[in-house]
């Protein structure tokens, strides 16, 4: 089992959709949320997520093609 | 009683102790490094900090580091200069230029965070220190760890052009180049971070790191005669520098150093990347990650890790934010270079260009004091001038060839300034 820990930061078109019900039941991926912020037109959530690393690399590709920003929970490691 | 109480979550509060850790496990929150400031008022005042050597290290009561200091002697207190010429042009009373383009050993503030992580790293016991990083951080990481005899590990983007490379690896770290997009890159290095128990500067070792960053503060009042200006214009890129900035003015106020806190705290970006100027002009705590598209590298983070805290620096300071667009940068660049003789990378063209957006606008007042903060050496970035200058005279070995010339140009000058 893999465990990583992002941040999701979702468009205003996927605010209502049940992003994270997908990603338990389409790719058996064990999430738990900790800190979260949706308002009206943006969101994002701090995840903890573990699953083999196929199905983490799988979901996280899959949240990627909807649009969902997929961050270490550092956001942007690489420094100028 | 010492005066580190140990780390605190930003978010949630929760304490912990002083270790190599960053995230809060109970909300994934950011730690950060807590004091006895009780402890501190016993220890530290004017007169000690004045004794103490010409470098950041005067403050390292104030800096989360015990012992001898291991690495990084000479970095910090570089020069508050008075830049009358550029308040001038500005139209602006008092302009003061706080220059780390000469901050040593790598000609940028890099070196202060790094000097308290490699610092707190030896302390920690470590071997072994990384870092990611397309520029000023890696040559920073490299020098330091060849100074303590550290092994070093630096991770960039296999396209990265070699010659930004070269003040790396003339320090001999591992340099290790990842293939893959941005994203897939910026991942691997938080789970190379995660697994392997390195001393990852702006990872694990972030909250010791980042403390670093107040020196500049400090200095900035301590060179002003123990006062602050009536602002601050602070260039952003992961955003931590600006909230350091400010935390180092708190710190003194609430240690009894100076009397009152007169700054207010700009933020500067560009337009290209600009999230964060962006939350204050929109005045929201939303910050809505960018892809980075700015001559401006060294201040190229599209998901700033303190924006939202250096949002609520600008709220509290009262101060506000401006972007500059890449040919203001340059600009900016050159009248820096052209009013005070300081050649700055394309972040300080950043800065300048925003305190004169700022002035314009009337968030500085034109009878206010202002230090504009100048982070980085411009013989790092020549590539954004060398379509802006030329060189002005090209002649044959002859001394009437140079008499013909300069009398052309003295008529050139004349014409110029009846125009």
């Amino acid at each position: 089992m893999a465990r990583m820990r992002v941040r999701l930061t979702f468009p205003p078109e996927r605010i209502q959709e049940p992003i994270i019900y997908h990603l338990v039941k389409d790719f058996d991926i064990i999430t738990n949320i900790r800190r979260a912020d949706v308002k009206r037109d943006h969101g994002w959530v701090a995840l903890e997520m573990e699953a083999d690393e196929a199905k983490l690399e799988q979901g996280i590709a899959w949240l990627k093609g909807k649009g969902v920003t997929v961050d270490p929970i550092e956001h942007d490691v690489i420094v100028p | 009683m010492e005066k580190l109480k140990g780390l605190k979550c930003r978010e949630c509060g929760r304490a912990y102790r002083a270790a190599p850790v960053h995230v809060c496990e109970f909300c994934f929150g950011p730690l950060e490094v807590d004091y006895h400031y009780d402890a501190l008022k016993e220890m530290v005042t004017r007169e000690t900090i004045a004794a103490g050597p010409p470098s950041m290290w005067r403050y390292r009561a104030l800096l989360p580091v015990d012992g001898d200091i291991a690495v990084g002697h000479h970095v910090g207190f570089t020069p508050l200069v008075a830049a009358r010429n550029l308040a001038q042009e500005l139209g602006v009373r008092e302009v003061w230029v706080k220059n780390d383009s000469v901050c040593h050993p790598t000609w940028s503030f890099k070196d202060r965070v790094v000097a308290v992580a490699l610092a707190k790293a030896k302390e920690f016991g470590f071997d072994t220190v990384a870092c990611a990083s397309t520029g000023n951080l890696a040559n920073s990481v490299a020098a330091h760890a060849a100074e303590a005899s550290l092994k070093s590990y630096i991770f960039i983007p296999a396209d990265l052009e070699p010659g930004k490379v070269l003040a790396t690896l003339v320090y001999n770290p591992t340099l290790v180049k990842v293939e893959g997009t941005y994203d897939e890159v910026n991942r691997l290095c938080s789970e190379i971070a995660d697994k392997y128990r390195w001393a990852f500067v702006n990872v694990n070792f972030r909250p010791y790191y980042s403390e670093g960053s107040k020196s500049y503060g400090y200095e900035i009042v301590e060179q002003l005669g123990w006062r602050t200006p009536d602002h601050i214009v602070v260039p952003c890129a992961g955003g931590s520098l600006i909230t350091k900035i400010w935390k180092a003015i708190k710190e003194f106020k609430m240690l009894g150093l100076i009397d009152r806190v007169t700054a207010r705290i700009h933020a500067a970006q560009a337009l290209g990347c600009g999230p964060i100027v962006t939350m204050i002009k929109n005045d929201t705590d939303v910050l809505v990650p960018v892809r980075p598209n700015t001559i401006a590298k060294s201040l190229a983070i599209g998901n700033p890790a303190d924006g939202y805290y250096a949002y609520k620096t600008t709220k509290e300071s009262g101060g506000s934010g401006e972007h500059a667009t890449d040919a203001e940068i340059v600009e900016g660049m050159l009248l820096l270079a052209r009013t005070e003789g300081i050649f700055t990378e394309t972040a300080g063209g950043v800065t300048v260009a925003a305190t004169r957006k700022l002035i314009e606008s009337g968030a500085i007042g034109k009878r206010d004091s202002v230090v504009i903060c100048i982070t980085g050496n411009g013989l790092k970035t020549p590539d954004a001038l060398y379509a802006r200058l030329e060189t002005h005279v090209q002649i044959r070995p002859s001394l009437s060839a140079f008499d013909r010339a300069l009398a052309d140009l003295k008529s050139q000058a004349v014409r110029e300034g009846q125009g």
